[in-house]
């Protein structure tokens, strides 16, 4: 009972999250921009999120004539499903979460963030447009290319820890968050995040000045909301995800852990909203570039001085 | 045998039928990662979650992308798969049944015969990660070594073709 509980709360909280975070998103960008934002709908403008479920719901599902059906129907269901499915091993609290021990919990995010590529790459294709293909494409290098560094900016944390279980990892930082230690650990994997959920700057897959809207451009209706709700869950997750990893998940003094689980991570989330707000986006080449020739390099420099550094603490 | 176990592969042999019958190369490699995934719940059900997350990683979430990225660049259309279609006659099919029919006598045979255990789900449990990594450095180093090889030589000539054509040679 307990068990169908938690997974209803964490289903429906994650929903609730990514499309409140939607609304979120315009308040801040034009709180940065100094405009007001949508603020007629309702208290601060908080009703806007049912007026867009509302329209997104009824405006016309078309499916292009042209298009794979079968697949360009299936690409937003896998997109939002795989992020959905992450979020099982993510620990809210010590005794708050679906698989928050299982003993290859992080090797399961990254599962599913390879199967994430899917959507967009099928998305693309089936669109059978050249635009969403492009995108589709820049998508699949961007996406591989990232979860490599993404995993290799990790070791410093599971070698550290010496486990996959979420729930341990977070243990081990009862006395010293790993943002400390593994400071440039962290901001490979912020970078990487922020790359594998295709979010400004890193946004190529979608560059409207170049690609109309990249591999959503024939989507529509809801099947378009699934893939724009995956993108604000993905955010959400890895929001989560540094929080879980390197800011200590649950703990934290005073207040109940559930508070300050939400409070590191609605602080993330609003980072990844700034960085929208203030930078601008690279060419393409320049963000395949960056990332196998600076952060691969130093998410292993990272990797080896972290190990070398374990060895000889192990010996004295 | 355990339900889930034979539910998984059900699935995996169903979808690997559907990889070999599409016609159109995407859908035989969505079929294919549905193999996989199915393969991965099998190595999980049998008390492998390590590999069974590898296998999601590696072979459905990097190798099979590759094989759609390469797939979406050459982009088959109507034609193609027009000829696909003619390949794919009743004749083309009877030898390779024939031969799959002789293997799958063989495993009948085989698994009717079976005295020990049926599904020899590890010993103590789920083999853990570490445990995986232990036997990996320890007694298999020399397989691990060689693999590293292997690995080294893809780089390398993967390197060699990819350098821009004129510019200097160092």
């Amino acid at each position: 009972m307990w068990y169908v509980l938690v997974i209803l709360v964490t289903v429906f909280g994650v929903l609730g999250v990514a499309a409140l975070s939607t609304m979120l998103e315009r308040r801040l960008l034009g709180f940065f921009q100094d405009r007001p934002g949508p603020n007629r709908v309702g208290p601060f403008g908080l009703l806007q999120v049912v007026a867009d479920a509302i329209k997104m719901l009824f405006k016309h599902d078309w499916i292009p004539p042209f298009a794979d059906k079968t697949i360009f129907v299936l690409a937003p269901i896998i997109g939002f499903l795989c992020v959905l499915l992450s979020f099982a091993v993510i620990p809210v609290t010590a005794n708050w979460s679906v698989a928050g021990d299982l003993n290859v919990g992080l090797l399961f995010v990254f599962g599913m963030m390879g199967m994430a590529v899917y959507s967009v790459v099928l998305g693309g294709w089936s669109s059978n447009n050249k635009f969403a293909l492009l995108g589709g494409m820049r998508a699949a290098a961007q996406m591989i290319s990232y979860e490599v560094f993404m995993g290799l900016a990790l070791m410093g944390v599971i070698m550290t820890t010496g486990s996959f279980a979420l729930n341990d990892i977070v243990a081990a930082q009862s006395h010293c968050w790993f943002i400390i230690p593994q400071f440039l650990g962290a901001i490979i994997f912020l970078m990487a995040g922020i790359a594998e959920t295709h979010r400004l700057p890193f946004d190529l897959p979608e560059g409207e000045n170049e690609l109309g809207a990249g591999f959503h451009t024939e989507y529509s209706g809801m099947k378009f909301g699934m893939f724009f709700l995956a993108e604000y869950a993905g955010v959400a997750l890895i929001s989560c995800l540094i929080t879980t990893l390197y800011l200590g998940g649950w703990q934290g003094p005073l207040l109940p852990p559930v508070v300050w689980f939400v409070l590191k991570a609605g602080f993330l989330i609003c980072f990844f909203i700034l960085l929208r707000a203030a930078l601008p986006r690279p060419r393409y080449d320049q963000l395949m570039a960056f990332g196998w020739k600076v952060l691969l390099p130093l998410s292993l420099l990272n990797t080896v001085v972290t190990g070398a550094i374990l060895l000889l603490r192990a010996s004295a | 045998m355990s339900i889930p176990l034979a539910i998984y592969g059900l699935v995996a042999v169903c979808a690997a039928a559907m990889v070999i019958t599409r016609t159109i190369a995407v859908h035989a490699l969505v079929y294919m990662v549905a193999t996989l995934l199915a393969l991965a719940c099998v190595f999980d059900t049998l008390g492998a979650p390590f590999a069974a997350a590898l296998e999601v990683i590696v072979y459905a979430g990097a190798i099979m992308v590759l094989f759609v990225f390469v797939v979406m660049m050459v982009n088959l259309g109507r034609p193609d798969q027009e000829r696909e279609k003619s390949w794919l006659t009743v004749g083309t099919w009877i030898v390779p049944a024939l031969l799959a029919l002789i293997l799958l006598c063989t495993l009948l045979f085989g698994a009717s015969h079976v005295t020990a255990d049926p599904m020899p789900m590890a010993a103590g449990g789920p083999i853990g990660p570490q445990a995986v990594g232990l036997r990996l450095y320890g007694p298999y180093l020399l397989t691990v070594e060689l693999s590293s090889f292997l690995l080294l030589a893809g780089l390398v000539s993967a390197f060699h073709i990819g350098r821009r054509i004129g510019e200097r040679q160092e």
